[in-house]
């Protein structure tokens, strides 16, 4: 399962992640983080089993948490399967299938949107 | 044994004919070997789906009332070429918008082939025949008298693959290339695209009937740029009776507009030479990779590669695997062929001999240019310092020489650089000590043979006013400034 917290002005200076640790004994892996003075952005990954309990001690501590289910999307009217983006994704999530058509492993996503950037005909978009 | 095309046509008009796709050749050349597939097989069908930036369609408006004589012509703000007749005008795939963003001529051709309306809009200076000073109206497809895609140069038999060693990301018409060999791009089908499964240009010549994004078009001779084996032909096809799904306004980031263009050639297998050349394999077609990391014409090339190591999606550089992007969509182009084997299979689409043949050599010719700047000749002395210079005294020369910029040296090695600002800051911020401490480390330099252009686009990338030119040795030889160069690119 993946999370995206969200922090603001006082929870981005407090250590929430390893106080969720600590009290769940989750391991909280950092998919990508960006953290300014004043607010933030983490993408974490956790066991499912342990998602609930992940999400409850974070959402205490002030985080807001969204669960990403979905990958960034693809728009097939769009899509022309070039795969101008495939080298592009720094996690492989974006490969030919048998058909030689351009598919998203969901699973792999980061949603750091740098296929977005590169697609031409602008069929890439994150969720969020 | 050898067969005729209009032996092929009549098996075709019959209902008769054995068509496969170049993928399928492949398979039964192998099987068969070149004589009997010759006799088996008739028709080859082959394809590609690339961005094709030289493209671009002809238009006749028809006349309006009052009449003019368009001097400007603009098709969605995307203005056209209308250098010639009173109401005609070329409208390119790669001309931008002038009011949209990464909006172009490609994309003014997909909306009209989607049926819509697109906003003409022209301006003139007015004669006695043609009184009209300017005109504003929408127009679609239904309108026009004609609408022909005209494309200088498409369908190449194969590309340059690309690769960036530099340490920062480039955006090109080749896509976005990452930093220090980060990923390679390519372009072309390989063993499915047209020329390569004629090489010779046997069949493919003047007047050879093609698919052109879902249209029946024609190749009108050898495309621009042509230089085999890095064949280029120059198609025309009706735009009224093309498909949107077989073309695709692209806009690469950074760089512009362009367009997907669909292409499917049918080759007569006449003899088992024939057979022979669509039998072609991506590993035997041979390309190479280049280094956009360096931004002259002659880019250096990295490594020698086959079509086949590129579509396995991964090539080794410098010991390093790296992943490929293709350009070209081997989906849509697999789509074509099948779409006009179904074509010729059901009799919609005839075979044509060619008129007359393209050339099997010819070079690609650079540019004649009066004179390449290079920075060695705008370049100036270069005071420079060592890093235990007390700020005071590189402030003091800064005033004494009337200079912004010092670069800092140690052991001979350009090791920093500061400017005028640096010391504006350190004073402004009470900072006492050695140059060292506020200098920018990361120095961006030149090179004395490096074409100015380039120098300027580094300053402009960077937003920097000067640059220091070292040698091999990063040496530093002198210095050039964004002022001295805006003089010399102005004039």
């Amino acid at each position: 399962m993946r999370l995206l917290l969200r922090f603001d002005s006082k929870t981005v200076r407090e250590p929430v992640i390893s106080r969720t640790t600590l009290e769940t004994g989750a391991l909280i892996n950092i998919l990508r983080a960006s953290v300014g003075a004043r607010r933030g952005e983490i993408l974490i990954e956790i066991e499912d089993k342990k998602a609930k309990e992940v999400e409850e001690v974070l959402e205490r501590l002030g985080v807001d948490v969204v669960e990403l289910a979905e990958a960034v999307q693809k728009d097939d009217e769009l899509c022309v399967h070039c795969g101008a983006c495939v080298s592009i994704c720094p996690t492989e999530a974006i490969t030919f299938n048998g058909e030689r058509r351009v598919v998203i492993t969901a699973e792999k996503c980061v949603h750091c949107g740098a296929c977005v950037k590169v697609c031409p005909t602008k069929a890439l978009s994150l969720p969020l | 044994m050898v067969k005729t095309i209009e032996e092929i046509n009549q098996k075709i008009r019959e209902g008769n004919a054995v068509v496969v796709t170049a993928a399928e050749m492949k398979e039964i050349v192998e099987e068969l070997g070149a004589e009997k597939a010759a006799k088996e097989v008739d028709v080859v069908t082959t394809g590609t789906f690339g961005a094709m930036c030289s493209s671009g369609a002809f238009f006749n408006f028809g006349h309006s009332d009052p009449p003019i004589k368009m001097q400007r012509v603009w098709m969605n703000d995307v203005e056209a070429y209308t250098g010639i007749a009173a109401v005609d005008a070329y409208l390119g795939v790669a001309q931008l918008s002038e009011t949209v963003e990464e909006y172009g001529g490609s994309h003014v051709i997909e909306e009209l082939v989607k049926g819509r309306e697109v906003e003409l809009k022209a301006t003139a200076y007015g004669t006695d025949c043609y009184p009209r000073k300017e005109i504003v109206t929408e127009i679609s497809l239904e309108d026009v008298n004609q609408a022909v895609m005209l494309n200088p140069r498409n369908a190449y038999q194969r590309y340059n693959a690309a690769t960036n060693s530099s340490n920062r990301i480039l955006r090109t018409y080749m896509g976005t290339l990452l930093p220090n060999f980060g990923n390679v791009t390519f372009a072309g089908t390989g063993e499915i695209s047209p020329l390569n499964n004629d090489p010779e240009y046997r069949t493919i010549g003047v007047g050879t009937r093609i698919f052109l994004c879902g249209a029946k078009g024609y190749v009108i001779g050898e495309g621009t740029q042509h230089a085999p084996p890095y064949g280029t032909l120059m198609v025309k096809g009706n735009l009224k009776e093309m498909k949107p799904e077989y073309m695709k306004a692209a806009y690469f980031p950074g760089y512009g507009a362009t367009l997907f263009v669909g292409i499917g050639i049918p080759i007569p297998i006449l003899d088992a030479d024939m057979a022979r050349f669509t039998a072609v394999r991506n590993s035997e077609i041979e390309t190479k990779i280049i280094d956009f990391g360096v931004a002259r014409r002659d880019r250096p090339v990295v490594r020698k590669v086959t079509y086949e190591e590129l579509i396995s999606g991964k090539v080794e550089i410098n010991g390093e695997e790296v992943r490929v992007s293709p350009l070209s969509s081997f989906y849509m182009a697999e789509k074509i062929m099948k779409e006009l084997k179904r074509e010729i299979g059901m009799g919609e689409f005839s075979l044509t001999a060619p008129v007359d043949r393209i050339p099997t050599k010819r070079v690609f010719k650079p540019m004649r240019q009066r004179e390449i700047k290079v920075v060695k000749s705008v370049m100036v002395k270069a005071y420079t310092i060592p890093p235990e210079t007390p700020i005071e005294e590189a402030a003091r020369l800064m005033i004494d020489k009337g200079l912004n910029h010092l670069p800092v040296v140690e052991n001979d090695v350009l090791v920093g650089i500061i400017t005028s600002w640096d010391i504006a800051k350190a004073v402004a911020r009470n900072k006492k000590g050695m140059v060292r401490e506020i200098m920018t480390k990361n120095v961006i330099y030149t090179y004395p043979d490096e074409p100015v252009e380039v120098a300027a686009r580094k300053m402009e990338k960077n937003d920097i006013s000067a640059l220091p030119v070292v040698d091999s040795k990063k040496r530093v030889l002198g210095i050039v400034t964004s002022e001295d160069l805006s003089r010399l690119i102005a004039r």
